[in-house]
């Protein structure tokens, strides 16, 4: 069955510009976001990892149409962001909703849990009365109890606003979710209780979820895709299994022997370190991103910047010298 | 539960000394303008209630003036002036210095720079001599006074509310109503002016004693109220002239904007500590 | 046979809070021995990083109420003047924290700021100097020579941490406290600092006491592990039992809560309810209300410890009835 493609990114580009110098002005580009293509199909949990300035959330943003792209092609649910009516932006922002990491600026302090559900409601003019009844359905959604819409964001605890959060995500009936870091300020109790919270949301609703992370326990759990994002680069996209058990790229290997196994047993495993730091985004040079830091890198990967190659069904990588397994 | 909440308020408040002492001052200040009429025993201008430069007796209490009129009754009428001041000032600075403040934080870009430059040239400009220059222009009397004066003193309004506004740009539940789709102005004034509104309380019972202080000055200097108006800084101006003769003159109104002022100042303290912990650690 | 550096006797700090006392620690009781990582895990609240600051006297002092021994080869630090403490610091037990650029002088350049607390020992500059620049390069900071004359604000977190771990490497401490040292870094740098603390362990035999909630972090470098919950220590044990054969209904809870497979192996394991907060002592369980094998008992009667193995305590009342 041909799945219905939600999210499609082709060539994304996103610079910010800064300006240098009083007189003469010098202008360098930061780019945040370079020649991004990524497809995400209808029902599907992609993960977007990266480290620091990698520049996963301004890929978000871009997505999120909250910040302008530079440059290339963003069509999401057939809806093309570059020529689109204003009937079909309103649509499209009920169509995308967003959770971010901070559970305590999640919410507006100065209003009631129940004002900040209805308030996505309001805006697209569901009239109030039903947007009261369906601040009580989405509370119930996400399991909470419905004596807290009177409460005010400070009187409740990290898990408690993230779930609220979520609530008012669901509360326009959106087709996608963003979830920029939804668990990494909470405890391991916690977490674990959203994780399986998005995870019945997504299974029931048929939600589509870019979920961005540091962590890749979390995202090998939840997602069916990864991304992994260098620099403002694409390094490597693939069914989850793929990556975790057959990584192409270097960087992939390195952030994948980097993170911490819950097993002592496997502490003494064979491990590459990655050396240096991710480095910054600032006139990055015209080859990989990754040469700096890549210990297989040669003259090649210096001068030029290596083109997506499909090495097996749905998995890309964009690397000069792919790793054998 | 809401009902303890208030409850908790006001027990802090309560523990608060600096903001109860004020609130008790301005309080008192408020009731005497209100029930001027009460309490004076004379008219505002009524003349030869005694003789001329009366000391203070136990017929006035704070002797009288030139013209034998009570000095304690146009002190409690230049009450109601010296609030007046207060209101009318502390509301043009806030409408120039909240516009002002949320369009340079939110837009940023030109409108930023455009805007900041202003705020940063009034911040610059000594403001007597430029209210002097406005009241020029405009004329004389209280209301122009304060309305020359506000024109210059809305700068720090302004930079609070800017930076202010600059933070909770970039904060998620702002980026969310965003995404959602809400309007810049709902933006602004729904999601991220009533979260500037604690420090701009703050700042208004900071800043009213400075605008009551400038204006009394420009009465002093005979640009603001106009006699025989029973305005403070007036009847300073006024008992200079016969300062040795009946200090009581200028004692008695000085001590009644010193009063004021003070008041505004201790609540403004008390404010900044019950509703901004982070200023007052600084 | 390991050595004893480290033992908590009884330790049990109460804050004064508006509506009495916060009890946010109570009778921890735990060894380290020399050369030895010993993790402390715990979520937020669990009063894990209260017993690391007590350890060095550094509570905010003022509102809280201290009980117990705090034995350090043998004295009780608790019973230390200032100035006997101000030795032992740095010195015997070193710390690092979650954010180094607080803990940095950001006027001087770590170079100098390093040299400083080197110069302390009567030796010249120029040995000072090499000295700092030994132990850049211990720390595996990469360009040393260059890094030496940086601000803090100019290095990246990671080379802060580095600068942090170097400083107390130049005292060479017995006994080195990490409190989250690499909660604010991405997992590469993470990574490589846990390289250079297993290094240190190695090398100079340095006890680590670990602060944590990362239980990752714990199952790469940890010997020992104590897990806390409401302000007592409810288990403890080497690495490989709490991971394999955990006792207490919430290590063993927390245990099936960590995402280690994917989402098709089945859903993680959860713990209803929240942390209690704890402000008047009782006889009881702390994790009683949220146990699903909670009886009667746990409600009014304080669990004892129970050794399950030489190495291995619990406290529980299950355990307590399975092993009479």
């Amino acid at each position: 069955m041909e799945q219905k493609v939600m999210i499609k990114l082709d060539g994304l580009k996103k610079y910010f510009s800064i300006e240098k110098g009083l007189i003469k002005k010098t202008t360098t580009y930061v780019k945040a976001v370079d020649d991004i293509s990524l497809t995400i199909n209808q029902g599907e949990i992609v993960g977007l990892v990266g480290e620091s300035g990698s520049g996963k959330t301004t890929l978000a943003r871009v997505i999120l149409n909250l910040t302008k792209k530079t440059d290339g092609q963003i069509v999401i649910d057939d809806m093309d962001l570059a020529d689109i009516s204003s009937a079909e932006m309103k649509k499209l922002r009920s169509e995308v909703a967003v959770v971010f990491q901070d559970p305590a600026s999640n919410l507006n302090p100065r209003q009631t849990v129940e004002s900040s559900i209805m308030r996505p409601m309001i805006i697209h003019g569901v009239p109030k009365a039903e947007a009261k009844k369906k601040a009580k359905e989405v509370l119930d959604m996400v399991k909470m109890d419905q004596r807290y819409l009177d409460s005010y964001p400070h009187q409740l605890s990290g898990g408690q606003l993230q779930r609220i959060a979520i609530a008012r995500a669901l509360a326009l009936n959106p087709k996608i979710m963003v979830l920029d870091e939804p668990t990494s300020a909470l405890d391991v109790s916690v977490q674990a209780q959203i994780l399986n919270l998005l995870l019945d949301l997504q299974e029931e609703l048929g939600l589509t979820y870019l979920v961005i992370t540091h962590d890749l326990n979390v995202i090998k759990y939840i997602s069916d895709k990864i991304a992994v994002m260098y620099l403002g680069r694409l390094v490597e996209f693939g069914p989850t299994k793929e990556i975790a058990e057959h990584a192409k790229h270097p960087y992939t290997r390195g952030l994948l022997d980097a993170a911490p196994i819950l097993d002592p047993h496997l502490r003494d495993r064979e491990k590459q370190i990655m050396k240096g730091d991710p480095g910054s985004l600032i006139n990055v040079g015209a080859g990989c991103r990754f040469a700096d830091r890549c210990p297989y890198a040669d003259e090649q990967c210096k001068n030029q910047m290596p083109d997506d190659v499909m090495v097996a069904p749905g998995h890309q990588v964009s690397c000069f010298h792919p790793m054998e397994d | 539960m809401n009902k303890n909440k208030v409850k908790e308020t006001l027990n802090e408040c309560r523990k608060n000394a600096n903001f109860m002492v004020g609130f008790v001052i301005l309080l008192s200040v408020v009731l005497v303008a209100v029930f001027a009429d009460v309490i004076a025993p004379y008219g505002v201008n009524e003349m030869h209630v005694g003789g001329k430069y009366d000391p203070p007796s136990a017929n006035c209490w704070f002797g009288t003036d030139e013209l034998g009129r009570d000095l304690f009754s146009r002190v409690v009428y230049g009450s109601r002036l010296a609030l007046w001041v207060a209101f009318l000032g502390g509301s043009i600075q806030l409408v120039i210095g909240v516009v002002v403040g949320l369009a340079c934080g939110f837009f940023g870009k030109w409108v930023d720079r455009v805007l900041s430059f202003m705020t940063d040239l009034t911040w610059c400009i000594p403001g007597t001599i430029l209210a002097l220059a406005v009241v020029t222009l405009i004329g004389k009397g209280l209301t122009n006074t304060i309305i020359a004066i506000s024109l210059v003193a809305w700068a720090s309004y302004a930079r609070t509310v800017r930076a202010k506004t600059l933070s909770l740009k970039s904060m998620a539940f702002v980026e969310t109503g965003k995404a959602f789709g809400e309007s810049n102005a709902s933006l602004m004034f729904r999601y991220i002016l009533p979260n500037v509104v604690p420090s701009l309380i703050v700042l208004v019972s900071l800043n009213l004693p400075g605008t009551i202080l400038s204006t009394t000055t420009l009465s002093f200097l005979g640009l603001g109220s106009q006699p025989p108006s029973p305005d403070w800084g007036l009847a300073i101006s006024n008992g200079i002239d016969s300062i040795n003769r009946a200090p009581w003159m200028s004692i008695f109104p000085g001590l009644a904007l010193v009063y004021t002022t003070f008041g505004f100042n201790l609540l403004g303290e008390g404010l900044r500590d019950l509703l901004d912990p982070h200023m007052k650690s600084q | 046979m390991s050595e004893e550096l480290l033992r908590l006797n009884h330790l049990s700090i109460d804050y004064k809070v508006k509506d009495g006392y916060l009890s946010a620690v109570n009778d921890v009781n735990c060894v380290i021995n020399k050369g030895e990582v010993f993790a402390i895990v715990g979520e937020s609240g669990c009063g894990k990083s209260t017993v690391a600051h007590s350890i060095m006297n550094l509570l905010p002092g003022g509102n809280e109420e201290m009980h117990g021994e705090i034995l350090f080869k043998g004295k009780d630090l608790r019973t230390c003047s200032q100035k006997e403490m101000e030795a032992i610091r740095g010195k015997e037990i070193g710390m690092i924290f979650q954010n180094p650029l607080d803990s940095l002088n950001p006027v001087y350049t770590v170079g100098d700021q390093m040299a400083e607390a080197i110069l302390l020992d009567k030796v010249d500059k120029t040995e000072a100097w090499n000295r700092v620049l030994k132990l850049f390069k211990d720390v595996k900071m990469p360009d040393a020579e260059e890094r030496i004359k940086s601000f803090p604000h100019e290095l990246s977190g990671g080379m802060r941490q580095r600068v942090m771990i170097a400083m107390m490497l130049s005292r060479n401490p017995e006994l080195l406290i990490a409190d989250e040292p690499t909660t604010a870094l991405d997992v590469t740098i993470e990574a490589q600092i846990l390289e250079i603390m297993k290094e240190l362990k190695k090398t100079f035999n340095t006890a680590i006491m670990l602060i944590t909630h990362n239980f990752g972090l714990v199952a790469e470098i940890a010997d020992r592990i104590g897990i806390m919950y409401a302000g007592e220590m409810i288990e403890s044990a080497s690495v490989y039992e709490i991971f394999e054969n955990p006792k207490h209904p919430y290590t063993k809870l927390l245990m099936a809560a960590l995402p280690r497979n994917t989402k098709a192996e089945g859903r993680l394991q959860t713990i209803d309810g929240s942390v209690p907060r704890i402000t008047e002592k009782k006889p009881e369980c702390r994790f009683a209300n949220r146990c699903p094998y909670a009886m009667e008992k746990c409600f009014n009667e304080d669990p004892e410890t129970v050794y399950v193995s030489e190495d291995h305590f619990c406290r529980c009342h299950l355990i307590g009835k399975e092993e009479k």
